[in-house]
């Protein structure tokens, strides 16, 4: 658990990151989001204190970061930023086993770490172990710096904007394998985007910041149906609230919770549990239908969703 | 390097050992340049021992150039050292722009005559294309670079040893090679205070009126900056094949 208590920078008479207090949970994606220059990226920076804040204090499992220097602080926390910073005179392997050499691990264990980590990136350690950063394609490069930030087996991890260079649809792909990662090791991650899609897409908890302030931290739901602040409303949209709002829940999920359980008709259109209602709604708008069959990941049927059951799901409460 | 550069390059090598090897058998090609039964060869020292120490003496001076050039350029790129950094470009210019002649004929009085007044003006003529490059070569990594490396956890001397300085290894072996070549040439003035060197061959060319030593002292010269020039080369690609790609 990470807690940030009042945290504050200054940069002569501007204020960047103004009192931000917060609390992250173990073993979940946090989402800090915000426009640029709302102090977001700082904020994040100072959690490995890249950024020594002015005042206030971050504590990780309770212990005050500043109890130690701060390179050994960071060998500690996995770092990935926009554009992953690979370095260009180094293979795959030998960035990726930056922070195991700085930590001075054998060779013996590095060797395994970095195929290990290869592999569960889908790079094939005989194909790219031995490549340079500029022979990969951009999302291979992105997942190495991913790859890299993990290495040492961190229990925190920290990303700053680390698909802002991809394209949409290597980003989609990226962000699936990035709570894929997540759920494997079990890492906090604490992520910075601009992209309000993104943070509702990966986030257990979503802060929203502007001009230095924490403007709301909540579940991604929450800030939907009860934003604090017309600010964080209008970041959120408006317009398309309904549909993020059942984005962010599973066909499964809602027949879990006892949304359906008719017998099912002939003709109806099968979808999948794993669908976000937004896109059972879009496959049932498509077919005309008004309900659809849902079966499970093994293909045994777990019941009907029907079109009033999302509605109401959508619904402000 | 294409094919035939290469052979060319060889074959200049080979001429160069030979001539240095046995002068004497090269002595009818010299001979039509002399007047009056002159010896065609320089005779009044080791043509090879004559290049090797003009080839000592100028890597000795870059050598030391190459530490001190390459120790201000990392000294103000640091933060703290910021502030030195008119100071030694100040000092590396005027080291360039002082004539190596004129540097000689101030130290000749503080040091005495022989190699030590030489040394010191090629050290001093040395400087300023390694430290430029030097200096170009750290400030172009990219900030997200070194932010990456400092998230890491690397602290400032890693950062330096690991990142900054083999990311500037090409173009501060790219000075080191331009301050060598120029080098080879000016260490020629070196013998006019007593130095030994090739230059010795070509004064004793001048003075004598021998347009054949004039020749040799040039050509041998010219010949070595050539291949030190590629072999500094050859080894900078070697030493940089990832380095190089932006």
């Amino acid at each position: 658990m990470i807690t940030l208590e009042s945290l504050t920078k200054r940069y002569g008479d501007a204020t960047v990151v103004d009192a931000v207090s917060m609390t992250i949970e173990r073993n979940t994606i946090t989402v800090i989001v915000g426009t640029s220059g709302s102090g977001k990226s700082t904020l994040l920076r100072m959690i490995n204190r890249l950024v020594e804040p002015s005042s206030g204090r971050v504590l990780i499992e309770g212990k005050d970061t500043r109890g130690e220097p701060a390179h050994l602080l960071r060998r500690r926390i996995g770092y990935a930023i926009q554009g992953h910073g690979l370095f260009p005179h180094r293979t795959v392997a030998e960035n990726i086993a930056t922070v195991p050499h700085l930590l001075d691990w054998p060779d013996e264990r590095i060797k395994p770490r970095v195929e290990e980590l290869l592999r569960a990136f889908e790079l094939d350690p005989a194909a790219y172990a031995d490549k340079y950063p500029h022979q990969l394609s951009g999302g291979q490069q992105q997942r190495v710096g991913v790859a890299r930030a993990l290495a040492a087996g961190p229990s925190l991890l920290l990303m700053d904007e680390p698909f802002g260079a991809l394209d949409p649809i290597i980003r989609a792909k990226a962000q699936d394998d990035l709570l894929a990662i997540q759920r494997r090791f079990g890492t906090t991650i604490v992520l910075v985007t601009h992209d309000m899609d993104e943070a509702f897409r990966l986030g257990a908890r979503v802060a929203v910041m502007s001009q230095g302030r924490l403007l709301q931290y909540d579940r991604p739901a929450a800030l939907l149906t009860h934003p604090a602040d017309p600010l964080v409303a209008r970041m959120t949209g408006s317009a398309d609230r309904a549909l993020r709002l059942l984005s962010l829940t599973t066909v499964g999920d809602l027949l879990g919770a006892g949304g359906a359980a008719a017998p099912p008709a002939p003709g109806t259109p099968v979808i999948g549990s794993h669908l976000s209602l937004r896109d059972a709604l879009s496959e049932l708008l498509w077919s005309g239908a008004d309900r659809a069959q849902v079966i499970g990941p093994d293909g045994a049927p777990l019941g009907t969703l029907t079109l009033a059951a999302i509605r109401a799901h959508g619904k402000a409460d | 390097m294409p094919r035939a550069a290469t052979l060319l390059r060889l074959a200049a090598l080979l001429l160069l050992a030979a001539f240095l090897w046995q002068p004497a058998r090269f002595a009818p090609l010299f001979a039509p340049l002399t007047q009056y039964g002159a010896p065609a060869i320089y005779d009044q020292g080791n043509l090879l021992q004559l290049t090797l120490a003009h080839l000592s003496t100028v890597c000795l001076a870059a050598i030391a150039s190459a530490l001190v050039a390459v120790g201000l350029g990392i000294l103000v790129t640091r933060e703290r050292g910021r502030e030195f950094l008119p100071l030694a470009r100040a000092l590396v210019n005027v080291g360039q722009t002082f004539p190596p002649v004129a540097v000689l004929a101030i130290a000749v009085p503080l040091v005495g005559f022989g190699e030590a007044p030489t040394l010191i003006a090629l050290f001093a003529y040395g400087l300023l294309p390694i430290f430029e490059n030097t200096m170009v070569g750290l400030q172009g990594c990219s900030r997200e670079l070194l932010e990456a490396a400092s998230g890491m956890g690397m602290d400032a001397r890693q950062r330096l040893l690991r990142v900054e300085l083999p990311m500037a290894l090409p173009l501060i072996l790219e000075g080191i090679r331009l301050s060598l070549v120029i080098n080879i040439g000016t260490a020629t003035i070196g013998s006019t205070v007593a130095a030994r060197g090739l230059g010795e061959v070509i004064i004793a060319g001048l003075l004598s009126n021998n347009t054949a030593f004039i020749m040799q002292g040039g050509l041998v010269t010219g010949l070595m900056a050539i291949l030190l020039y590629d072999a500094v080369g050859l080894l900078e690609r070697r030493l940089c094949r990832s380095a190089h790609v932006h």
